[in-house]
Order: C-alpha cells, then sequence, then structure tokens
C-alpha cells in the first residue's frame, strides 16, 4: 500500500456538499489528473489533500501513514496555485530557497540546490531576479521549483497553467509533464482543460456530484467515458439521444432507448448517391489546420466529423458509421 | 495573550478617562447643566459645530476632485513630489497652520477692515479645506487609479461626451471611495479645535472650543462634562458611520492598462495654479514672514527662539525639544500598541478583533480634546494619578498616534495574499513561522510608515495636550506657539512664525521619510 489514499473524504460548505465519500489513489510516481468542471470540487480536494482543510469525513493516507491529523506544514506535499503565490518580498532564489530554508538544509547546499532547481525548469541565471520582473510563464516555472525544491512526496498542480495563454500553455505543459515523469514524481495535477489532461495525466481522474466518477488512461476514457458526464468533460461533442427502439436520423445504432456517443474519427463523409449511408447537409465546416472540423446536418441531428480534405458548406454527403463507432453510455 | 498589552492600554488611559466624563455627566443631571447656561446658547454651539463641518466638508471635496484626477490618472514629472506636498497640510500641526494663515491674513491686510477673513468663518473654512484636501486625495486618488478608467472608454466609444461619462460613469464609480473620504473629513473638522480657536478667534463656539473654554479657562468643570458627553455622542455616531463606509471601500488593485498618458497642459497648469495658492501660498507667506523683522529680513527671530520671553515659563528651543523627547516615546508606544492591536484585529478571534477595532479607532475621532478633558478628570487622583507624570504627555499622543498605525498596517497585514501563508506553510513553515517570513517582511514597511505617521501627529499635538497640567517644564511646543499667536507684538509674533516654521520643517521631514518608505503601500491615513 504505497502512494496516496482517499478514503471516504466528505466536504461541506454549509448545506452545500462539495465532496461525498470520495476515494481516489495516486500510486507512486504517477500522475493523476483531476478533471471536472468548475465548482466541482476539484481545488476543495486539493486542499484537503494539502492539508489547507480539514475534511467533515474520511481520511488521508500516504502508504500506511494517516495524514488527515498532520498540519499542512508537515505533510511533505508540494502545491502549486493558479496564479502567482510567490512571495513579493523575495527574490526568485529566495523564493525557490523557501522551503529549504525552513527545513534547515545549510546554506551551501541550499544554494547548489536552488541553481539545481531553476535550471531544471529552465530560468538559468534567473536567481537575483525580482519577482514582479517574471513573465506569467516565467512565474509558474519559478512556482513549481519552489514546490519541487524540498523534494516533497506529493506534488499538487492546481490549474497550474489556467492564466496562460493558448501558445505558452501547451508548451509548458508538454515540459511540466516530462518533468514530472522524468524525476519520478507523485502528482496531483487539477484542471478543467482536457487537453491539458490528455498531455500531461497517467491517469485521468473525472470528477462528477462530489465524486470521481470515472478514472483511467486517457486513452481508454477517450475511447469508453462511461457516462454522459465523462463524456462531455473530455470534450466529446456527438452525444445523441435515441428512441426506445434505440433509432435515430442516422439509423439504429443501439438495442432501447438511452445516450450513445459516436466517435467522429470513426465516421466517414463521401459523396452522396452511393447509397451507402444517411445523406446530410454540410453546415459548418472550420479549418483547424491539421483537420478540418465539418458539421454535418443529417435529419434532426447535427454531428461533427474531422476530416482531412476540405468540405464547402451545403454540400450534401452520405454519412459512413465505421465499426466501433457507437459507444453507449449511462 | 497578544491582546492584553493593547487591553490594558487601552483601558486604564482610554476607556477610563471616557467612562469618567460619562460618569460624572450620568451623575450630575446632564439637563439641568445646558439649562444653566442657557438653552439657545447651547443649541447655537451644536448647530455651529454641524454646519461649519458640513461646510467644510463640501467645500474640501469639490476642490480636491481636480487634483484627485491629475494624479490619478496622469504621469508627468513631478507628480510624487506633488502628491507629497499636498500630504504635508494634514500633518502640519494645527498651530502651525493657524500660524501660516494668521500671517497670510495679516500680509494680504484680511485681518480688518471691509475685507475681514481672520477670525471669520472664512478663515476657517479655508483652513479646513487646507488641511483635508490630502485626505479626498488619498482615499479617492487611489481608488481612482485602482479602479482604471476602461468603463469611461467604453461610455466615450459608445458616444458619450467627457462631460458624461464623468458624471454617468466615473462620478457613481467613485461613489464609496468619495463618501469614505467626506466621512473623514467630516469627522475631522466636526472635531477641529486649534484652528477654530486661532483663526475663528474669542467668539466662535464649537462644542470643542467651549469644552475647552469651560474647563481650562474658567474652571467650570461640571459645564465642560455636558459639553464633553454631548460631543462624545456626536463623534461616536460619526465615527460609527465612517467606519461602516471604510468597510465597504474595497481599493481595487491597478489593473497593467499600459503606461498613464500625459495630462492636458491646461489640467496640469490649473491643477498647479489652484493647489499652489491653496497649499503654497500660506506656507510661503509664513516662511516670508518668519524672516522679516523691522522691514528688514533676517534670522533674528530663529535666533530668539533661545531667549525666553515673560509669556511662556521656559524658552521656545526647551519646548521644541521637550517636544522631540515626547514624540520619540509617544512613537514608541503608539507603534507597540497598534502594532499588537493591528495583529490581533486581522488574525484575532472575530470578537476580540471586532472589538479591537473599534476601540482603538475611537481615539481618532473621539477627537483629542475630549481625550485631554478625560484625563484632566480621571488621572489626576488615585488609582491612576500621573498629575506629575513625565509619561502623561506621551500616552495622551500614543493614543491619538495608535489608530494612524492601525489604518496603515491592519490593510497591510489584510492584504498579505492568504495563499502566500498557504504556500509557506505548505513548504513546511510552522504557523509562527508563517508570521515571521511572511506577514512581518510584507507589513514593515507598513510599520515604518504608522511610526512616522505617529511622530508626526505627536510634534503637532494640541488639542489633548492643552488640557494637561503643565508643569512649566513640560510645556511643548505647539502650546508655546498657541500662547505666542494670542498675544499680540511684533516681536513675539516673528518669534511665533519662526518657531510654526520649525515645527512644519519637523513635520515635513516625517513626511518625506513616510513617502520615501512608503513606496507600494496605499490607502489608510
Amino acid at each position: 500500500m504505497s502512494g496516496l489514499h482517499v478514503e471516504g473524504v466528505g466536504v461541506s460548505y454549509g448545506e452545500l456538499a462539495v465532496l461525498e465519500n470520495l476515494d481516489l489513489v495516486v500510486q507512486r510516481s504517477e500522475v493523476v489528473v483531476l478533471l471536472g468542471p468548475s465548482g466541482s470540487g476539484k481545488t476543495t480536494l486539493l486542499r484537503v489533500v494539502a492539508g489547507l482543510r480539514r475534511p467533515d469525513s474520511g481520511r488521508i493516507r500516504w502508504g500506511g501513514e494517516d495524514l488527515t491529523d498532520i498540519a499542512v506544514h508537515r505533510r511533505g506535499v508540494g502545491l502549486v496555485f493558479q496564479d502567482n503565490a510567490l512571495f513579493p518580498h523575495r527574490d526568485v532564489e529566495q523564493n525557490v530557497a523557501f522551503g529549504l530554508r525552513v527545513a534547515g538544509v545549510p546554506t551551501s547546499s541550499r544554494i547548489r540546490q536552488v541553481a539545481e532547481m531553476l535550471s531544471l525548469v529552465g530560468l538559468d541565471g534567473f536567481a537575483a531576479r525580482s519577482v514582479d520582473a517574471l513573465s506569467g510563464g516565467e512565474t509558474q516555472r519559478v512556482a513549481l521549483a519552489r514546490a519541487l525544491a524540498p523534494g516533497p512526496r506529493l506534488l499538487l498542480l492546481d490549474e497550474p497553467f489556467g492564466s496562460l495563454d493558448r501558445v505558452l500553455r501547451d508548451r509548458l505543459v508538454g515540459e511540466v509533464g516530462g518533468l514530472l515523469r522524468s524525476l519520478g514524481q507523485t502528482a496531483l495535477h487539477v484542471t478543467h482543460d482536457r487537453d491539458e489532461a490528455f498531455a500531461i495525466a497517467d491517469r485521468i481522474a473525472v470528477l462528477g456530484k462530489g465524486r470521481i466518477e470515472r478514472i483511467g488512461t486517457p486513452t481508454e476514457l477517450w475511447a469508453e467515458p462511461g457516462t454522459v458526464h465523462v463524456a462531455r468533460c473530455l470534450g466529446h461533442q456527438n452525444l445523441i439521444e435515441l428512441d426506445s427502439g434505440g433509432r435515430c436520423a442516422l439509423g439504429r445504432l443501439h438495442e432501447g432507448a438511452g445516450t450513445v456517443l459516436v466517435h467522429g474519427d470513426r465516421v466517414v463523409i463521401g459523396p452522396s448517391g452511393d447509397g451507402r449511408g444517411p445523406v446530410g447537409t454540410v453546415v459548418e465546416s472550420v479549418f483547424r489546420g491539421e483537420i478540418t472540423l465539418v458539421r454535418v446536418r443529417v435529419g434532426n441531428l447535427v454531428i461533427g466529423v474531422p476530416s482531412t480534405e476540405r468540405v464547402d458548406v451545403g454540400s450534401e454527403v452520405a454519412v459512413v458509421l465505421e465499426p466501433g463507432a457507437v459507444v453507449p453510455l449511462d | 495573550m497578544v491582546a492584553l498589552v493593547p487591553v490594558t492600554f487601552l483601558t486604564a488611559f482610554f476607556v477610563y478617562p471616557i467612562t469618567s466624563i460619562l460618569w460624572r455627566g450620568a451623575t450630575a443631571d446632564i439637563g439641568a447643566l445646558l439649562e444653566s447656561f442657557g438653552k439657545p446658547t447651547f443649541v447655537r454651539i451644536v448647530w455651529f459645530t454641524i454646519w461649519q463641518a458640513v461646510a467644510s466638508t463640501a467645500l474640501t471635496v469639490v476642490i480636491a476632485l481636480p487634483a484627485c484626477h491629475l494624479l490619478a490618472l496622469h504621469r508627468f514629472r513631478g507628480r510624487s513630489a506633488l502628491r507629497a506636498a499636498t500630504t504635508v497640510p494634514f500633518v502640519l500641526p494645527t498651530v502651525v497652520v493657524g500660524g501660516a494663515f494668521t500671517a497670510l491674513f495679516d500680509r494680504l491686510g484680511l485681518d480688518g477692515g471691509a475685507f475681514r477673513v481672520h477670525h471669520t468663518i472664512w478663515a476657517v473654512l479655508l483652513a479646513h479645506v487646507f488641511f483635508n484636501v490630502a485626505v479626498v486625495i488619498r482615499t479617492v486618488g487611489s481608488f481612482w487609479e485602482g479602479m482604471g478608467i476602461g468603463p469611461e472608454e467604453q461610455a466615450r466609444t459608445l458616444g458619450a461626451s467627457s462631460w458624461q461619462a464623468l458624471r454617468w460613469v466615473t462620478l457613481p464609480r467613485l461613489g464609496p471611495a468619495l463618501a469614505s473620504a467626506a466621512s473623514i473629513v467630516f469627522l475631522f473638522c466636526l472635531t477641529s479645535f486649534g484652528v477654530i480657536l486661532i483663526l475663528g478667534g474669542p467668539t466662535m463656539a464649537t462644542l470643542e472650543t467651549e469644552v475647552w473654554r469651560h474647563a481650562v479657562l474658567r474652571g467650570d468643570l461640571p459645564s465642560a462634562t455636558a459639553l464633553a458627553v454631548v460631543q462624545l455622542v456626536a463623534v461616536v455616531a460619526a465615527v460609527a458611520v465612517t467606519n461602516r463606509l471604510q468597510r465597504r471601500l474595497v481599493v481595487p488593485r491597478r489593473q497593467q492598462a499600459g503606461r498613464l498618458p500625459k495630462p492636458d497642459r491646461r489640467l496640469l497648469a490649473a491643477n498647479l495654479a489652484g493647489l499652489g495658492l491653496l497649499i503654497g501660498l500660506p506656507v510661503a507667506v509664513l516662511l516670508e514672514r518668519s524672516l522679516s523683522i523691522n522691514g528688514g529680513y533676517s534670522f533674528r527671530n530663529y535666533s530668539a527662539l533661545a531667549d525666553r520671553v515673560d509669556l511662556l515659563p521656559v524658552s521656545s528651543l526647551v519646548a521644541l525639544s521637550n517636544s522631540l523627547l515626547f514624540a520619540t516615546l509617544a512613537t514608541g508606544l503608539a507603534v507597540l500598541v497598534g502594532g499588537l492591536t493591528s495583529v490581533v484585529v486581522v488574525h484575532g478571534r472575530h470578537w476580540t478583533s471586532r472589538l479591537l477595532d473599534l476601540g482603538m479607532t475611537l481615539p481618532l475621532g473621539a477627537s483629542a480634546v475630549t481625550l485631554g478633558f478625560g484625563m484632566l478628570i480621571a488621572l489626576d487622583e488615585p488609582p491612576l494619578d500621573l498629575r506629575s507624570s513625565r509619561w502623561l504627555v506621551p500616552v495622551a499622543h500614543a493614543l491619538v498616534g495608535v489608530p494612524f498605525v492601525m489604518r496603515i498596517l491592519v490593510p497591510t497585514l489584510r492584504s498579505v495574499d492568504a495563499r502566500l501563508r498557504e504556500a509557506a506553510a505548505v513548504l513546511g513553515a510552522s504557523p509562527t513561522r508563517v508570521r515571521m517570513e511572511v506577514d512581518l517582511p510584507i507589513a514593515w514597511r507598513g510599520l515604518l510608515v504608522g511610526a512616522g505617521f505617529a511622530f508626526a501627529v505627536s510634534i503637532g499635538e494640541f488639542g489633548a495636550t492643552s488640557f494637561l497640567p503643565r508643569s512649566p517644564d513640560r510645556l511643548t511646543a505647539p502650546l508655546a506657539l498657541f500662547r505666542l499667536l494670542g498675544t499680540p507684538g511684533e516681536a513675539l509674533r516673528g518669534q511665533a512664525m519662526a518657531l510654526a516654521v520649525v515645527l512644519m520643517g519637523i513635520t515635513a521631514c516625517a513626511v518625506l521619510a513616510i513617502e520615501r518608505v512608503r513606496g507600494p503601500i496605499r490607502g489608510g491615513l
């Protein structure tokens, strides 16, 4: 029994139960991403694990050790906030050194470790900078270095890239993912951005109704989200309601009523008139670089299909579902 | 535990004297007392006290707004110098302001004849505006700077004229800051003492001046008590309103919206001329007057400060050194008490923090005069007989200074982002360590700024000191100045002006030091 064990944690704010009887395990050296919409309790869970908030019920364990009653400063966890919680009255070096200094690490080895950390996050030569003079990306790098410096057994990241622009975010996400893996760092990472989750996670845990609704590797979850909520969180678009006969405008997709997911990448569009499938009208065609996202209206449905060719709006196409395109959801 | 020191201090030197006033008032039948010195007189005093404060407040806000606009939204050479210059009047001792305006009226021939201003309400209003412009510039200006001009630009792109944008967008947005600033100015004017005594002349009567005249000049303690009780009630009400308005005021953080534009030439010129006339002229005339003697100019008025005149028990120079000593002691006390209280207010349990917050703000309003009078009647007999203690004056000054320390320190401590403490805790810092490593370094500047204010306040303190038993060798400089100003005669006038300039110099140094240290700290006067 190693790694982080969250057992039956419940937290309420007054009447509102944010977390209910939540269980989660993060194995050693594993990066788990908590994915969920805003207000789903992701940050609350992170604060409970860090020890910044006491759970109303349940335990937090590391290996065999019960952390629930251990004060935050004795837990040996690292935490990176969404935006700039750097100490404004200290320079970059002093910020990164803080945890080491508090732990009583002697000055000489402290300086060495800080330099190593800064070089690890790509900020060589930034030691003497004032934290006011940093860009958004640099700020988050310093925050990461500060959290990693004392060698926490568990690193918690609370939407650390949330305030950065898209391009910077993609680059930093990739770098941090690689860094965590190379360090073998156990980490619990919170985000509402599925691309970030895909890029960084060993496993993704989707939060819903105060619990972990589903947990699995990115590919597992993408292929079979299991529930409508999880499918939405992962950014699936083609969620289709079926009638009692399991039918919709695309034909009979399942045995009975319910919602199914149609994987757009298993849908092929071709010239109409060859009779291979139902015919629809292209209502939108958005060029996305590598692919073009095409939306086709078939009867009362609109279905999104990634296409490698550009298709004109208004043209008629046949929509063909390949095997495995349809996945039933709860 | 931490709360013990400030609570003891506050109880002994503030609560006890104030309760003494109330106790005497309650046991002496206020109704009969008020009857005894005539109901119409009493109503006249109360009415005048309130309307002069209202008029002063309105004038101050109107006159300060253009300067707020200039300083908040523009960048130009000398901006911080101008800001500092507007702050100087606020911390100038009342007696110095009295002296400056006396000199001004004297030089402009406004102290008599058809255009007499000296010893009229106009003199008082003018001096109140002079004093309080800084309050409005600080409060409204920093709010304005923080809230930015995004919505105004929106309004302009939607077709609003600059006047309409001001009327419909800016003023409503400034509302909370205007209300807060006005309430503070009103409070200051309501408790104005030295200015009215010196510039209003012997017949102008507010609650403050009458408490002093009855208690100190006539030795009529019962009447003074009755007036003090009324004043206390009025001030507590005003403080409650001020606190409410202040609590609602959240100074927005400045959005990074690029650099500020340069001001329009005419705006800059008009502002400089206006502020120059209002602030610069009295100060300049005071300087000129202090150097002039028998139609020529020399430093003889200054060298005369070392000579004892019949009017005073010691020379002005001795009074100055007394003042410096008292101010140093008072600053130490105020920083100790105010610092501890601030920590309790920000981090203490709910009810203790609320209680101390209110308790410590009261001396700011509960008027130096009321405080001095309370100490006069309470601390001259056992259990606390401090009549002859050299600590009496510093303690009174510290009480007046503590709210200033807190006004700076509490917001600074509050502004420490909770996540910084959390970050420190997660990194392994114990709660005590978090205080030392996060709160203290961030609040350090605030503490220095507060100390500077406490010092400046003590150096010029007049209201409370004017009640305290005066062993001749404990005369403070403001008291000496007041007596010099109240006596006619060219030589004494010249010496008074020189003394006023020295006091002004000391306070100006304190303010400049504050401005240097202050840096990014905003808000809270």
